[in-house]
Order: structure tokens, then C-alpha cells, then sequence
């Protein structure tokens, strides 16, 4: 593929992700207008509703402006990272957002390492094993990962790790990095576990395909090692496996907050709980936009990996 | 390629499935069985379920409670059997809902293609670009939560899956004799679609109807667990699981019973989806 060919793939990828985030971010705005009550009456919180408020609340939020003003200087300041202020607690958003973004980015990146080191390699055992009892019992644990919810798993993780066996803390989060990473492993595995199950499903069902290919045969009866040959499979094994990375992170994303809210973790998803029962509408379209950047990013990333993989998606304008 | 690997996959995964629904199979229909029974008949067996009884407070598993009670006093048991009602009822409302609303847009955008297909993809397209449950949990709460207002939100965000499914369906049903057929007799589009086209493709789109339907539960289940779904106090899996959990040291079956009642009821629903998934796309590919 010629670079010309290359950048107007990339063109037409970003264009359609800045399209998509530039769609919903209209939707996540016009949250403010959907939240029961008044707008003024959202934006007070529990502050008395006088003339003198309301009027503030008016001009700081341009509230007399036409509806699509609104939007466009909204846009424009969360472009500069000023989300403006949180109704519940009264500071910066952008500041509460940057206190909890570690905790969250930590915990789906340690979520989806544990994912991929324990499914690939469960993924490769039950293929090559296959229908034998290693085989049923991998098939049988990822239909159970992927479809258990990671909140209830979470809690039984920490009911037998954390106070039956005192393995685990249960509570808090740890001083030292050390500590942290501690503290976030049961967190970490409710969060994996359902990127796992994922992993195991196609990454066993490719490399059943890929063992009974000619050139596996060929390379078996040459009198190469099993594991050389295993490892032939698994790297063409890997493509479709990397088609689902979107959808496994994606998930690790969504699952962050149900995970974050079981174990008690103050993080971005336990924010984002928060203020959507306080009705904290600042503060829910400023988490709302960043997972949808961060998704479109993903996505992205993903598509181009694919492309650069397997040329003949970006050549072939997805129509094979 | 994208689209085809898993499914060659799970062809072989389940292969064994088809012809012999195996051990996980049964117990998996049992356990789906159960719910299905406590979801309609469990509110009529444990009349008193949410009645409060302060004073007995938390009490451990034992005689007259098999799982104890929580600190309202409330036998766990007893709220798990009346729990069911929310969680798989509104599970299949969703299956349902998002299986017609999809139809309705999907059929008519396979069967007319052109603009009403392209509108419909794009829709499709953007909704798919968003994981369903964080766009409930943002919805359902800035909108106040509640449970009906949490099933209509899952019905809008499951039907892509069934428009694309459909539309798919009928693009492949659209060119074949009969239509061609039933056009030249003049009969209405609308006709055609409903009475000829769409039993062709019903199999497929109420395959996936089973899997949506595990989905909806653990979405259902998680909002709930949020507090988004049921009101507080309501006998639901993921409420209870949400206001037992601070008492897990002190009480811990209030908390461990419904998630594992969850945990259970979606591994099930998975298989049995799966099953039937399976089954009834292969009828569909047969004719």
C-alpha cells in the first residue's frame, strides 16, 4: 500500500471519529436540558433558589444565549479541559477528574494484562487439547466470565480472598505503588475476568482453524518441535483476536464502574456514579465526553492496527 | 474477516451442543426454569417479602431463615424468590421491545434499501460506537432512574444489534423468487415484508432475541446494583446485592445470595441463549 493510500485511510478514519465524538458530544450537552426539573434548578444543586442565584446561575452559564450558542461555547471550553464547576462539591471538575484518572487507568490497564496473560495462553492450551477435558473446562470458564457481571463476581472475589482467606485487603487503596497494585488485584480480576473469557473464546476457535491448516501438517511431519509449531498457529491466531482488543477494552471501561463502586475505589467510575445520583450534570457530561474520546481513540487505534496487520482492510474500503 | 472468525469459531465450540444438549445444557435449563417461575408466580409463594421487621434486625442462617435476614429484617430467601420478578421479567421485555423497535427499522431498510437503509446504518453505526450499559447508567440517571424508564433506555440501545441482524436477513431475502414474485401480483410492500419476507427471517432475529435476553438481565441487574433501576427496597437481585453490601463482615449471606443468584442466573441464560442461538441459526441457514 502506497503512503497516499495510507493517509487518505487515516484521513477518513479520524474524520469519522471526530464525527462520532462531535455527534454525541451534542447528545452528552443536551443532557442538561433532559435532567428533570428547571436547568436553572439543576445547576443551583441544593443552593436556595433566589431571584439573585438564578440570575447568577443565567449569566454564568450563558443560559440567555440560543441553545446551539450554548453548545458551541460549552465545546469550546471543555477543548480547553474547563468542564466549570461541580454542583456537589463546589471545585474545578477538570481537578476532580485528573484526582481520580490514575486509579482508573491503573486498574483497566492491570484488568486487561491479567485478561490477555491468562486467556491467550488458556485460549492455545484448550485448542490444542481440543475436546479433551482441559478443552470443556476452558469452553465451559469463558461462557461463565464473559456473561457473569463483574460486580457480583467482585464480591464474591472479595468474600473469600479478602475476608475469608485475608489474602487480599478490603478496603482502601495503598500508599505505596506496591500497596496499590496489591489492593487492586481483586478489583483487577473482576475487571479481567470478562476480557478472558473473550480471549480464551477466540483465541481458542482461531488456532483450531490455523492447527488444521496444510502448512501445521507440513511443519509437524517435518519433525519440528510442538511448541515451534504451536507458535506458527498462534501468530497467525493473533488477527482476529486483535479485532476484538476494541471490544475488550471497551468492556474494561464499562466494567470499571460497576468494579470501582463494589470495591469501594475512588476512581473516574465512581465519580461518575456519584454525580449521576446527585444529578451532578457538569460533572456527568465532562465523564461522559472523556470515555467517549477515550473510546473513538480506541477504536481508532484499533482499526489502524487491523489495517496495518491485514492491508487489505484499508485497500479494500471494508468491503471484503 | 472481521465478522466471520468468531462465528466459525463458536460453530466449533458448540458443535456438541447441537446434537446433544449436554449436562451444562439441562442444568442450565433448570436453573433458567426456576427463575422463570419464581419471576411469575414468586410475589404470590412469599406474600410478605419486603415487610420490615426491625427488631429482629440481622440474624445469621438458621432454622425458619435458610439464609438469615438483613438489617430490615428481612428473610434473604424469601427476597431472592420475590427478586426474580424484576430481573428476568424486565430482561424479556428488553429481548422483546429492542427485537420489534429493531425490526421496524431494520426490515424496511433491507427490503427499500437506498436512503432509509443508509439513514438506518448510520444510526446504527453511532449507537454501536457506545457501550450500551454506560449510556444507560448515564441516561437512566440524569433522567431520575427507574425501572420502566431503565427497560425503555435498554430497548433503544439493544435494537441496533436486531435493525443490522434484520436488515442483513432481508438484503439476502429481498432478490429471491417469491419477492419477485409477490411484487409482480402487486401486493403492498408492507405486506410483503410482514407476511412473506420477515418468516424467512425470523429465525435468526429471534435467536438473537435469546442472547440479548442474557445480556438485558446482567444490564438490568447492574443498574439496579447502582441504583439506577429499582426503587430502593425493592426485592431485586442487584438492589439487595447494593444494600447488603456495606454489611458484608457483619451479614455476609444478605449480600453473597443474590450475587450469587446473579452470577448463576446469567451463566445459565448465556448457555440456554447459546443453545437456542445455535439452533435455530442453523434452521435459518437451512432454508
Amino acid at each position: 500500500m502506497t503512503g497516499q493510500e495510507w493517509a487518505r485511510f487515516l484521513a477518513r478514519r479520524v474524520a469519522a471519529a471526530i464525527a462520532v465524538v462531535l455527534v454525541l458530544s451534542f447528545g452528552i450537552f443536551a443532557l442538561l436540558y433532559l435532567a428533570p426539573g428547571s436547568v436553572e434548578q439543576t445547576l443551583l444543586g441544593t443552593k436556595p433558589a433566589s431571584p439573585e442565584t438564578i440570575g447568577a446561575i443565567r449569566a454564568q452559564y450563558h443560559l440567555d444565549e440560543p441553545f446551539l450558542v450554548q453548545y458551541l461555547r460549552w465545546l469550546g471550553a471543555a477543548l480547553h479541559l474547563d468542564f466549570g464547576t461541580s454542583i456537589r462539591s463546589g471545585s474545578q471538575v477538570g481537578t476532580e477528574i485528573s484526582a481520580r484518572l490514575p486509579l482508573t487507568i491503573v486498574l483497566v490497564l492491570y484488568g486487561s494484562a491479567l485478561a490477555v496473560a491468562a486467556g491467550l495462553p488458556l485460549g492455545v492450551w484448550a485448542a490444542v487439547r481440543r475436546g479433551l477435558a482441559v478443552d470443556r473446562l476452558a469452553t465451559g470458564a469463558s461462557i461463565a466470565a464473559v456473561s457473569a457481571p463483574p460486580f457480583a463476581v467482585g464480591l464474591l472475589l472479595l468474600f473469600v480472598f479478602a475476608i475469608g482467606l485475608g489474602w487480599f485487603p478490603v478496603y482502601g487503596t495503598g500508599e505505596t505503588p506496591a500497596q496499590t497494585l496489591w489492593h487492586l488485584t481483586l478489583p483487577a480480576i473482576a475487571l479481567g475476568l470478562g476480557g478472558m473469557g473473550l480471549i480464551v473464546r477466540l483465541t481458542r476457535a482461531a488456532m483450531v482453524g490455523e492447527l488444521d491448516q496444510d502448512y501445521i501438517v507440513f511443519a509437524r511431519a517435518r519433525g519440528l518441535r510442538g511448541r515451534t509449531v504451536v507458535g506458527y498457529a498462534l501468530r497467525n491466531s493473533l488477527v482476529p483476536v486483535l479485532t476484538a482488543a476494541g471490544l475488550i477494552v471497551t468492556s474494561t471501561l464499562v466494567g470499571t464502574v460497576l468494579v470501582e463502586v463494589t470495591f469501594a475505589l475512588p476512581g473516574l467510575g465512581s465519580l461518575l456514579v456519584d454525580s449521576v445520583t446527585f444529578k451532578d450534570v457538569p460533572v456527568v457530561q465532562a465523564v461522559a465526553l472523556l470515555l467517549t474520546v477515550l473510546i473513538a481513540i480506541i477504536n481508532l487505534v484499533v482499526d489502524v492496527a487491523y489495517a496495518v496487520v491485514d492491508p487489505r482492510i484499508a485497500l479494500g474500503r471494508e468491503a471484503s | 474477516m472481521t465478522a466471520q472468525s468468531p462465528v466459525r469459531g463458536r460453530g466449533l465450540v458448540r458443535r456438541g451442543f447441537q446434537h446433544r444438549p449436554g449436562a451444562m445444557v439441562w442444568v442450565s435449563l433448570v436453573i433458567v426454569a426456576a427463575a422463570l417461575v419464581a419471576a411469575i408466580i414468586g410475589p404470590l409463594l412469599v406474600p410478605g417479602a419486603t415487610d420490615q421487621h426491625l427488631l429482629t434486625g440481622i440474624t445469621p442462617p438458621g432454622p425458619g431463615h435458610p439464609l438469615g435476614t438483613d438489617q430490615l429484617g428481612r428473610d434473604v430467601l424469601q427476597l431472592l424468590v420475590a427478586g426474580a420478578r424484576t430481573a428476568v421479567l424486565g430482561a424479556l421485555v428488553v429481548a422483546l421491545g429492542s427485537l420489534v423497535l429493531g425490526n421496524m427499522i431494520g426490515v424496511p431498510a433491507g427490503y427499500f434499501g437506498g436512503w432509509r437503509d443508509g439513514l438506518a446504518m448510520r444510526w446504527a453505526d453511532l449507537m454501536f460506537s457506545l457501550p450500551a450499559l454506560l449510556v444507560a447508567i448515564v441516561v437512566t440517571g440524569v433522567l431520575g432512574g427507574g425501572f420502566v424508564l431503565a427497560v425503555l433506555v435498554l430497548v433503544v440501545l439493544f435494537s441496533p444489534g436486531d435493525a443490522r441482524l434484520a436488515r442483513a436477513a432481508v438484503l439476502d431475502q429481498r432478490h429471491r423468487p417469491y419477492v419477485e414474485a409477490a411484487r409482480l401480483l402487486d401486493l403492498s410492500a408492507s405486506r410483503i415484508m410482514s407476511r412473506h419476507v420477515w418468516p424467512n427471517v425470523m429465525p435468526v432475529v429471534t435467536a438473537n432475541a435469546f442472547l440479548n435476553f442474557a445480556f438485558a438481565l446482567v444490564a438490568l441487574a447492574s443498574l439496579s446494583f447502582l441504583g439506577l433501576g429499582v426503587e430502593p427496597g425493592s426485592p431485586d437481585w442487584g438492589r439487595t446485592l447494593a444494600d447488603n453490601r456495606s454489611q458484608l463482615l457483619a451479614n455476609p449471606w444478605a449480600a453473597l445470595a443474590p450475587a450469587i443468584a446473579i452470577v448463576t442466573t446469567a451463566v445459565a441464560v448465556t448457555i440456554v441463549g447459546d443453545w437456542v442461538h445455535e439452533r435455530l441459526e442453523a434452521r435459518g441457514r437451512a432454508r
